[in-house]
């Protein structure tokens, strides 16, 4: 059974839960199982986020992700409480503007993308998030880049429509990066 | 049938009660159900429906008893403690026979507890949960889908056999999203002849009551009422069955460990171990005869829950202690892994655990 498995953590006011939004509307949208569940509760606020993701070929059993094959980490709490979580053979996502450490494990793809730096660089501070997302579609070929725009328009809210341009600019930095 | 889109749990069963012709919701914040009360707040104007927040649980629940009495769909809904604190009205609603929903999304408890997902108030819901002789119908979804159709289920049998319906969710199952396709279809019409609706001076008027002074009359109505639950225990009994034609070992579990175990029976069954589930949808009824034919071909029984082991006990009850009845469990508000659940299941397969 194919399925993926991934894990966006970090801190409240990232856009944790937009990322992860994001990519199960774009597995909705290619009609797949997709399930989505994020963390509640004081932790959201001022500490960790993090949102449980499952894209699959088939019905999704529990959609809570203890083991991810994909992690998105974006603070070093996150990376410090999940690295050791991944699947042998799984993918780290790592914004390393904010984690300057290395992953220590050797069994695993780790990706290196300075989001906030390319972020602030580019003036769309908030968009980190779907920087390292734009890499996490490239590496993964279960969540794929094409068709980003259907499901953009799904989580860009009606009232906020002019975003979607930056936020498919900020997806495409992380592709490219 | 829409288009399928993503919603929260919460969001799909205020979304669906609307859809079943819900025009009034009365309710007091509380975490993990607040997106139910905060998705009323925004539709309510747009529909011409109403939206309250009341001053209290105690406030909200004697205001859905006073919409109920009218004959008009209506509910409230809480989490643990504030359930808690609507169990008088719950009972008052029995008493009244007047339909009415209450959502219930668990958070771990006793007392105020935490805020993190649980099943715990398996025994408050199905065994009563307050005073007198009476039960309500109780459904517990496993999946968002579920969550926004068992909604509309809810009110159809509260309407028909005018009981309080609950939908007994957890925090997991409120706060997660998927994909969820919702009715397009007109809510089904129930004959509501006891509806107070003002007689226009046409006919004799109804009584919204629960107090019987005198001792005949009132174990009349509860004679009366058991036969409706009587009805209901033949009619209205919900579950599904996964993977139970050669299962040896049957899981037993409802909600969001349902999910979870599926994962484990999926794992123990490609270790060649013959395990199935029954998963309850109405715990009230709650699926006797399914269980009772399956302890003649199982050797075993788990029950895995997110308590201190509460349907078990209606699992022994059910099987009349044919075979053994085994506990997979976290409390608290933590959830058990997959992982928990394979491993038990591997321990009675191997024998262990008695």
């Amino acid at each position: 059974m194919s399925a993926c498995n991934i894990l966006f953590a970090g801190f409240g006011g990232q856009g944790i839960l937009f990322a992860g939004k994001f990519v199960a509307y774009k597995g909705l949208l290619e009609n797949k199982q997709v399930s989505w569940l994020p963390s509640y509760g004081p932790e959201m606020r001022g500490g960790t986020a993090n949102c449980s993701v499952i894209v699959s070929d088939e019905p999704i059993g529990s959609p809570i992700v203890g083991k991810p094959d994909v992690l998105v980490a974006m603070n070093l709490p996150s990376l410090d409480k999940y690295e050791n979580e991944v699947v042998s053979g799984g993918k780290i996502f790592i914004d390393s503007t904010l984690i300057t450490r290395k992953v220590e494990r050797t069994d695993v793809d780790v990706f290196y993308i300075p989001a906030t730096e390319i972020a602030n660089e580019k003036g769309m501070s908030t968009l980190a998030n779907m920087i390292i997302t734009g890499k996490l579609l490239k590496e993964v070929p279960m969540i794929g880049f094409d068709g980003i725009d259907a499901p953009l328009s799904k989580v860009v809210s009606a009232r906020h429509q002019d975003l979607l341009e930056v936020n498919k600019t900020a997806l495409k930095l992380g592709y490219d990066y | 049938m829409g288009e399928k889109v993503l919603m929260k749990g919460n969001e799909a069963i205020a979304e669906s009660a609307i859809r079943a012709g819900c025009m009034h919701y009365f309710g007091y914040p509380i975490t993990p159900q607040t997106e139910i009360a905060a998705y009323m707040a925004k539709r309510m104007p747009k529909v011409g429906g109403v939206f309250l927040q009341a001053e209290s649980e105690i406030a909200a629940i004697n205001m859905v008893l006073g919409v109920a009495a009218t004959g008009k769909r209506v509910m409230t809904s809480s989490s643990s403690p504030g359930v808690s604190l609507k169990s008088e009205g719950i009972s008052y609603i029995a008493g009244s026979d007047v339909p009415a929903l209450i959502v219930n999304v668990q958070r771990g408890g006793p007392g105020l507890g935490g805020i993190q997902p649980s099943q715990s108030d398996y025994f408050q819901a199905v065994k009563g949960g307050s005073h007198g002789d009476f039960k309500k119908v109780v459904l517990a979804p496993a999946s968002v889908q579920e969550m926004a159709d068992l909604t509309a289920t809810a009110f159809d049998l509260a309407d028909k056999y005018r009981v309080p319906a609950m939908i007994l969710a957890d925090g997991t199952l409120g706060q997660m999203m998927e994909p969820v396709e919702l009715p397009d279809s007109a809510p089904k019409a129930f004959d509501k002849p006891w509806a107070l609706t003002g007689t226009k001076c046409q006919r004799k008027h109804n009584i919204c009551n629960s107090l019987y002074l005198k001792p005949e009359e009132l174990e009349k109505t509860n004679f009366e009422r058991f036969a409706r639950y009587k009805e209901i225990e033949e009619n209205e009994v919900l579950f599904e069955e996964y993977l139970m034609d050669d299962a040896e070992i049957c899981v037993v579990s409802f909600g969001i460990t349902a999910r979870v175990a599926k994962n484990a029976i999926v794992e123990a069954r490609a270790k060649g171990i013959k395990v199935g589930m029954i998963r309850p949808i109405t715990l009230w009824p709650f699926p006797e005869k399914v269980l009772r034919a399956a302890a003649d071909k199982c050797k075993a029984f788990l029950s895995v829950e997110m308590n201190m082991g509460q349907m078990i006990e209606d699992i022994k009850l059910a099987t009349e202690c044919k075979k053994p009845v085994y506990l997979c469990n976290r409390t608290g508000g933590m959830i058990p892994s997959p992982e928990e659940v394979l491993a038990k299941i591997v321990e009675i397969n191997e024998g262990g655990d008695r």
